[in-house]
Parts: C-alpha cells; structure tokens; sequence
C-alpha cells in the first residue's frame, strides 16, 4: 500500500469504504426483489450481529464461557416492552428506552458476574447458563398472582421505533422511492449495528481491552502485572451485557411482539456458535459468523424443498426438519475445517499452527 | 410429614435417574475436559429406540413374558446408542482433541442438533405414550406411595452406579481410565492407548444414558424428541453441582438435585403462601378468601428455578462443586 504521507488513509481505501457503503445501501432494495421476508432477515442479521459482538466481549475478549447470555438480551427486550406497550400504558420514546435497556441489562450483568468472580472454566458456564434459565422462567411466569410480563402469552403491540411523527413501521415515499417498514429500520439498525462495531473496535485496542486479553491468556499473570482482575472480568460482564441488552430494545420494536420463547438456552448457544464459529475474539470473525449463522437457515428454509423435489420429485423430509439438520451437520463440519473459526485472529491463528507443531 | 416423605420418594426416583445420566458427562468431562451437549440425546435415542422396539414387539403380539420384551427393549437401546456415542466421538470429537477448547463444545451443539432432528425424522413430533406391560402395584411406605417401578429404577441405579465404582476402582480399564483422566501424556507414555479409554469412557456413559432413557421414558409414560434437552441439561447442572469430573460426585449430584427439585415443587407453593400479610392490603386479603387462604408468589412452574438457584449458591461457597477437589485452570 501506497504511505499518502500526513494525508493518511490512501485513496484505495476512501472508494473501498465509499463502495461498501454504497452496497449496504442498496442492499435493502436487492433483497426485496426477492420479498420483504428478506430484508427482515438482514435486519435480523444485524440484531445477531450486535449481540454476538456483545457476547465476544465476555467469551472472545476476557475468555470467561457465558452460557446465559441470551438473559441480557432478554432484559433489554422485556425493558423495552414493558416501558412502550399497552401493557402499562406506558409509552416511553425509543431514545429514553435504550439507555434504560443498556443500564438495566448492565446491572444484570454485574449482579451474574459479581458472586461467580471465582468460578473458573465451566463452572462458570454452568452458572451462567443457570442464570440465563431462572430469568427466562421467571419471564414465562411473572403473569401471576401479578401480571409484569403477560407469562407465556408474550407482550403484543409493542411501539414501534417513532422520531416525532415519523413512524418506522408503515410504508412511504421519499422523493419517488417506496420506502417498506423493514427497509426503514434497515437503515436504522444499520446505523446502530456500526456504531456498536466501532464502540468493539475501539474497546478491543483499549487498556480495558488489552487488560482483557490478558486475563484470558493468564489470569495469575494479569494479576501480577497489576490488572485489578476482579474490576475489570466485571467490565466485560457488565458491557457485554449492556450490548446484549441494546440488542433486545431493538429486537422488540422491529418485532413489535416478544414472548419468553425467543429467550431461551437454543438461543444463547447459537449466539456462542456465532462467536466460536466467526472467530472468536477477532470482530470482522464475529460479524461473519451472526450473518453466516442467521442467513444459512433460512437460506436452507427456501431451498431444501425445491431442491428435494428437483432431486427425488417428492419432499422426502419436511422443511424445518432437514433445515435444522443440515445447519447442525455444517456446524460440525465448519468446526472439523477449522477450528479457530472461520476468519480467526493472526494471534490464535498463531498460536495454533505453533501448537500443531509442537504436537 | 407424608408429603415429606413422598417428595423424597419421587425426588430419589428422579435423581437416579439424573445421576446415571450425569455419569455420563462427568466421565468424559473428566478425562477429555469436554462437555458433551449431545449426551441428553443419546438418552432421548435410547428412550425412542426402546420404546419402538417394546410396541413392535407388543404389536406382534408375541407370546413373550413382559419382562423378556423390556430387556430385549432395552438391549437394542444400549447397542444404539453405544453405536452412536462411538462413531460421535470419532468423527466430532477426537479430530479436534488438540483444537482450541470451544471447538469441540461447538461441534457437541452440531451434534445435538443433527441427533435431535434425526429424531425428529425417524419419531415424528408427537408425544409417544408407552405401552403399560405390567400393572404397577403401589407400597406404603409410612404413609407415602412408592410404586414397585420406582422401587425399581432407584435399585438398578444403585446397582449399575455401585458396578461402575468397581470398574474403576478394581479393573485395569478403570485404572487407565483413572491415569488418562490424571494426566493423558504420562499415561500414552505407561502403555495406556489413550483413544481405547476415551472411546471407553463415551461407551460407558451411553450405555448408562440407554438405561436411563427407558427408567424416564417407563417413569413418565412417555416420550418425545425434545425430552433429551431438559433432561441432558439436569443431569448436566447435577454433575458440576458433586464437582465435574468426579464419579461420586456425579452420584450424590443427581440424587440431591432429584431431591432438591421435589421438595422445591412440593413446598414452595405454601413458602410464598403471602396470606399471612393479608392485614397489609384489602385486595390481597379479598384474593386470599377466594382462593381459600392460598395466594402464593411462586407455583411449582418454578422447580426449575429452585435448581438452578441452589447450584450458584454452592459453586459461590464451594467453587468446584460439593466434592470437586482441583479447579480446573482453563478458562
């Protein structure tokens, strides 16, 4: 690469940002070719994409296994909810929500991470993972003897996002474009899914950040280098979860419904199979993995059946089956090929070649 | 006191159950340091297979003894899921034996997923009910019930927990087992074929998992493609509850969390009974004299809770579990 001198970044890189903008820009209108099905999956994608960020901080970055995550998502999105829905009749604006979101989901996180500080390994997993299933019953069952959460039942007619009189879930035109809601909240959670990108990046390269990575190597070390190990392993709990609970205030206002079933065990693996999947600790990795990971099951949704009907000329196996099935087998597979992760970071890459070295 | 007693008759039949399964976890974890996600499957296989094998053979409407058709059930539910523990450690496992630790917690996901939907496939999405071969009688035991089936399943639990112990205590294999689980480059060095013992610990687990299979499946009266998920994830929180990688702990795990879960359900309804409060407020107090004096916080819906609740209390005072010596340093 050309050095631009004092100017700094180089000329290439200018029109490769300008060309990927471009891209992300039209991407709504290219999958909507192919139906509005898709541009709510790519809005689903970035959702995924903030959360398995937000899950990298605690497993990738500070190396301390969460099996509970989705309960921070699940915080963030029944905040949400509760605080812009007819449940109460509160309706709250999303701006005043998702600091409270962020903030309560954070809290979570500290109140999980400050008694499990000693657990190491997987018992730590194991408790997280117990933490994540106690919040998500008490969700199916807060419905009595006072309803908070309307139980199994889920919350219905949530808000959608709102700035003024300006609605994201209806239809409109702009200067002769048709604007569809999912398209509308597209660019929004666009703007929010690189804000989220840029906070991780940042972090990564930060003391916290280097503090992280060093307690993950070597936690005794850290600790003897002066890292305060028990302030910081709760930073990474408590901004995971922050994120986490940012992700699930957007969730409910694109789905405008939640119910405790999007919350539970399934949900935080898959998050954990994103992260370990992409890469685990290295951010462009992570990003790869929740769109690869959300996009392969539906994209198996809608091919698995044409292709057995162009193979046998009869649907042998139901859709939802074989679509789980061929998603569990290229875990698997993925996993066999390569096991840093998809797009791992140069250190593990590293660190595994001298491994298989040494073995 | 009779409800005490029944709710530890019920918590014990489930807890063996619980702890043949976490056996299962706590032996593979011990010596490859992997949490097998898939080994609630292998229960679901064992349950669905012998269920299919002991209507197919009621269907037939052979003349056998009722006691024939459950361990004919039973053997070919064992030798599938050996089959399958095997060929699973094989293929997801072993090739990544020197990958970074979440690798094969991911490929163990893969793995649940493929046997749940393969389930799925072959059992369809209906529960299966399970036929009634032998009508069971119910002793009194000072006041509580416990049918002969529970009697049953709480004995040959003792049994096949008791005949592993002697495995691994008294065999050569338990030995090697005992000396891979401790350190696997020294015990390559002693001689040890350390695939031999690994496959053998995934053997063993199935084979036990099999067994547990029916006992739930028996218990409950049915079975159903999902049942593995719940039950694998109990079994799991029983063993790091006795401390993961030990046998014993596995044992006294299981039992304490059957019992723990029973007691739970059983009681917590009249432990957040909040009618003795109903001076405080006229709408509590009008509620409690509609529902006969019986307005609680929390239902027996939170057993799960009360669970879970206990295993982070005893991994903050005891961090390796109840009887989990080493702290496993790999984070």
């Amino acid at each position: 690469m050309n050095n631009a001198g004092r100017t700094g970044i180089p000329l290439q890189v200018w029109a490769g940002v300008a060309l990927v903008a471009i891209a992300l820009a039209v991407l709504p209108f290219v999958a909507a070719l192919a139906g509005q099905a898709w541009v709510r999956i790519l809005n689903f994608a970035m959702v995924y994409t903030m959360l398995a960020l937000g899950l990298n901080i605690v497993v990738g970055f500070a190396g301390l296994l969460d099996l509970g995550y989705i309960a921070f998502y699940a915080v963030g999105a029944y905040t949400y909810a509760l605080l812009a829905s007819p449940q109460f009749g509160i309706h709250l604006p999303f701006w005043v929500i998702l600091p409270i979101g962020a903030g309560i989901a954070c809290l979570f996180g500290v109140l999980l991470g400050a008694p499990t500080l000693k657990l190491r390994g997987d018992y730590l997993a194991i408790v997280t993972l117990g933490f994540g299933e106690i919040i998500r019953i008490f969700l199916n069952n807060l419905n009595a003897p006072i309803n908070f959460t309307n139980g199994p039942q889920g919350i219905n007619l949530i808000d959608p996002f709102r700035i003024g009189g300006f609605s994201f879930a209806s239809t409109e035109s702009f200067l002769g474009i048709t604007f569809t809601g999912p398209q509308k909240y597209y660019y929004m959670l666009l703007l929010l899914t690189i804000a989220v990108i840029v906070v991780n990046l940042r972090l990564q390269n930060s003391r916290l950040g280097r503090a992280w990575e060093a307690i993950r190597e070597d936690e005794v070390a850290a600790k003897a280098m002066g890292i305060n190990t028990r302030n910081v392993k709760l930073l990474a709990f408590a901004m995971g979860a922050s994120f986490g609970g940012i992700a699930g205030a957007v969730f409910s206002a694109t789905q405008q419904f939640i119910s405790p079933e999007s919350f539970g065990l399934f949900e935080s693996i898959i998050v954990l199979a994103m992260v370990v999947l992409g890469g685990m600790g290295n951010i462009p990795g992570v990003i790869l993995g929740a769109i690869l990971l959300t996009l392969l099951p539906e994209v198996l949704r809608y091919t698995m059946e044409p292709l057995q009907m162009g193979l046998f000329g009869r649907v042998l196996i139901d859709a939802e089956t074989i679509r789980l099935l061929v998603f569990g087998v290229a875990l698997v597979a993925i996993m066999l090929f390569r096991p840093a992760g998809l797009w791992p970071s140069a250190v593990r890459k590293r660190e595994l070649e001298v491994r298989k070295a040494a073995a | 006191m009779e409800t005490f007693l029944q709710q530890i008759i019920n918590g014990l039949t489930l807890g063996s159950v619980y702890a043949l399964v976490a056996l299962g976890y706590t032996m593979v974890y011990g010596i490859i340091g992997l949490i097998n996600f898939a080994h609630g499957e292998v229960v679901m296989i064992g349950a669905m297979v012998a269920l299919s094998v002991i209507t197919g053979l009621v269907g037939a409407n052979t003349s056998l003894p009722a006691v024939v058709i459950i361990l004919a059930g039973l053997l070919v539910a064992i030798l599938i899921c050996v089959a399958i523990a095997y060929s699973m450690e094989k293929i997801a496992y072993r090739p990544l034996r020197r990958a970074p630790r979440l690798a094969p917690l991911i490929t163990a996901i893969g793995m649940s997923i493929v046997l749940q939907n393969v389930a799925l496939m072959v059992w369809g999405r209906n529960y299966r009910t399970f036929p009634t071969l032998i009508q069971p009688t119910t002793h009194n035991i000072l006041g509580a019930a416990m049918t002969d089936l529970q009697m049953l399943i709480v004995v040959l639990a003792a049994l096949l927990m008791g005949g592993l112990v002697l495995i691994v205590q008294r065999t050569r294999l338990g030995m090697a087992m005992r000396a891979t689980a401790q350190n696997p480059q020294v015990a390559g060095l002693m001689g040890i074929d350390i695939n031999v013992i690994i496959s053998a610990a995934f053997v063993i687990g199935a084979a036990l998992a099999a067994v547990a299979g029916l006992m739930v499946m028996a218990y409950y009266g049915i079975a159903h493609y999902y049942m593995g998920f719940l039950l694998g994830l109990k079994a799991f929180t029983a063993a790091v509850l006795g401390g993961i990688g030990n046998l014993a702990g596995a044992m006294l795990g299981g039992i304490l969390l059957g019992i723990i879960e029973a007691l739970g359900a059983g009681y917590i309804g009249d432990v957040s009974n909040v009618c003795g409060l109903s001076s405080l407020s006229d709408t509590l107090q009008q509620k409690c004299a509609a529902n006969d004096g019986q307005v609680s916080l929390f239902g027996s819906n939170y057993q799960d809770v009360f669970a879970f609740f206990v295993l982070i209390l005893v991994l903050i005072f005891r961090p390796s579990g109840l009887l989990g010596e080493r702290v496993a340093d790999r984070a």
